[in-house]
């Protein structure tokens, strides 16, 4: 009786997921990966607490507790990771909309498609170099003993050469515009793509009201503007405790006399981990970070979907 | 939209002609300071008049083929293989997440979302890839930490496919009796092909431009240093020299290691490909920023 009852429910199960199995296999791959690339490490956050030994393995280290991380605030390095990260992030963030909607709405208004088209391009390339070769163009720049600003620039304006690689105060203006340099091409073909979405006959009827460019761009284009740049800022709040390693490593040579104004999370971890071998200071931090950035992109969520929720990312 | 007033037009012209020159003169730097003699650079130092012109970086990267050629088809072969990989998981991996009626689909989806929203970090992964996986001083050291498939790409392909291919399609296909491998197969490959060579393309840049595996899986097999990862060394090299105390040693080291004009050419060597590739490189950019924007 029991089996009689059971057989059917069975074929129920087959036939309503059998022939979805070959979706699932084709998925298997993947989350297999993600599941060891980010899942894992996920859980591995647990070292933060652990005085880790590797000898006896992760999970049978010793708690340790919050030393780590009072180990972490106590110096005066968290403070400055998290300042230098934060302030870096809302320059990039101010910079990048600006002048990515201002290159666009510039393109945009340029004269010729081919020219449209080579702006468009050019503005790409950057984003398309890897952050060492970056770093390579920095330092032809402002090589102290053979770069062009010290070497001919200075000269020519009849100033001595500045001492970049050992001098702090100079970077927060550098990394700024060489991030600016390099990502606001991205963001600019965005709100291209929106503004070619705008319907011409919005700017005629504006003319034929009287308005002038400004007010067409003030009126027209900019409120079309709006739903990219909030996901754009979104995005980036989300990230704001996370920072373009490369650029902060290879911009700056890793230069150690810069790390006042150039240190971010990101680097700290990386020199924490890898060139002093410090676990319980550098996962402290990852930690840190980890948890915060997490928070932040939630409530940034949070936040846009309460103000329009078309706008939100989920 | 046409008729701008001139103020405007001359503002548009001054502005983005300042970009496009912000833009290209680094680059153009970096080329001539390759093709300036070294002794020349290191008197004037980097400039857009090189006062002797010498081919002499060049043939060093070509004399010295075991290193500098060597890494540059380690590079090419790190960006085959991980492109290969990277999209063929990736594909896989988003056409089961558009099928709109599949079971837990949405659970799916979501398991490859949330990897956007939260992350281990950097010391997690380089412990569990380095002392658990055993990919440190490997090739793979450099294929399969973060890269392989980025949640990303499989949602914007994932979107593409349902949101491009009519649905129509796959049904006529299942009617027929195709299986869901078949229509995949015979609808989704296809048809998404726009999709996956914008994806293989996002895909192929960030392997040709990786140094950060190279930086954190690789401490002894520099053979497996690409182009990139070479760069990125002899920055390290040079500090290592030339901060060192042990002045006597270091200055016999530091004539080993390449000078500043061969730094600048494998530097342009290394950019030569994207150069090249670029009208088709932008191309596919600009159709995956557009798809990008258009979230799903």
């Amino acid at each position: 009786m029991v089996q009689q009852n059971r057989m059917p429910r069975k074929k129920g199960f087959a036939e309503r997921y059998g022939k979805w199995l070959p979706l699932y296999v084709m998925f298997i791959p993947g989350a297999i990966y993600l599941f060891i690339n980010n899942y894992i490490p996920m859980a591995g956050l647990i070292i933060a607490f652990k005085r880790v030994n590797f000898s006896i393995g992760i999970l049978n280290s010793p708690w340790a507790g919050l030393s780590n991380f009072k180990y972490l605030f106590a110096t005066n390095d968290a403070w400055l990771i998290t300042r230098n990260t934060l302030l870096y992030n809302l320059a990039f963030m101010v910079c990048n909309t600006i002048f990515g909607v201002l290159f666009a709405i510039f393109i945009c208004d340029s004269a010729g498609k081919r020219v449209k088209k080579l702006y468009q391009s050019i503005i790409l390339f950057p984003f398309l170099m890897s952050m060492v070769i970056v770093g390579y163009i920095v330092f032809a720049l402002f090589s102290m003993q053979y770069g062009i600003v010290n070497k001919s620039i200075l000269p020519a304006l009849g100033k001595s050469p500045v001492y970049w690689y050992n001098e702090a105060q100079h970077w927060p203006a550098i990394l700024t515009f060489v991030n600016t340099w390099k990502v606001v091409g991205y963001g600019c073909l965005i709100y291209i793509s929106s503004i070619n979405g705008i319907d011409t006959e919005l700017y005629e009827a504006a003319a034929l009201d009287g308005a002038n460019k400004w007010q067409q761009i003030r009126h027209v284009t900019l409120p079309a503007l709006v739903p990219p740049i909030i996901t754009l800022t979104l995005l980036a709040v989300g990230r704001i405790f996370y920072s373009d390693f490369g650029l902060f490593y290879q911009a700056t040579r890793n230069s150690g006399m810069l790390y006042s104004t150039t240190n971010v999370i990101d680097t700290y971890v990386y020199r924490g981990l890898v060139t002093q071998g410090n676990i319980s200071m550098s996962s402290a931090a990852g930690f840190y970070q980890s948890i915060v950035g997490f928070t932040l992109v939630l409530s940034a969520n949070l936040v846009v979907r309460k103000v329009s929720r078309e706008n939100a990312l989920f | 939209m046409n008729r701008q007033p001139l103020t405007y037009k001359i503002i548009i012209h001054v502005v983005m002609m300042l970009v496009v020159a912000a833009i290209i003169l680094p680059f153009l730097l970096l080329f001539l300071s390759s093709i300036t003699e070294e002794a020349t650079l290191l008197t004037y130092g980097y400039s857009f008049f090189p006062r002797k012109v010498s081919l002499e970086s060049y043939s060093y990267i070509f004399r010295s083929s075991d290193k500098i050629l060597g890494a540059y088809g380690m590079t090419i072969a790190i960006t085959v293989v991980g492109t290969l990989l990277n999209i063929t998981l990736s594909t896989l991996m988003a056409y089961p997440l558009s099928q709109r009626n599949l079971p837990f689909g949405k659970i799916m989806t979501f398991y490859v979302f949330f990897t956007m929203l939260f992350s281990g970090g950097l010391v997690p992964s380089y412990i569990m890839w380095t002392r658990y996986l055993g990919v440190k001083d490997t090739f793979w050291g450099l294929i399969l930490p973060s890269y392989l498939v980025s949640a990303m790409n499989v949602l914007m392909i994932r979107t593409y496919f349902r949101n491009s291919i009519p649905e129509a399609l796959y049904e006529a296909a299942r009617i027929d009796g195709a299986g869901q491998f078949r229509v995949f197969r015979s609808i989704g490959l296809p048809l998404g092909k726009p999709i996956l060579v914008t994806m293989g393309t996002f895909a192929a840049l960030t392997y040709w431009n990786d140094w950060m595996n190279g930086l954190y899986y690789i401490a002894k097999r520099t053979d497996l240093y690409g182009i990139q990862s070479v760069l990125n060394k002899m920055v390290t090299d040079l500090q290592f020299l030339t901060s060192g105390t042990m002045s006597g040693y270091a200055s016999a080291e530091l004539a080993r290691v390449p000078s500043t004009g061969v730094q600048m050419a494998i530097a342009f060597v290394a950019i030569l490909p994207i150069l090249v590739m670029f009208p088709f490189l932008q191309k596919y950019y600009q159709k995956g920023i557009a798809l990008g924007a258009v979230k799903g």
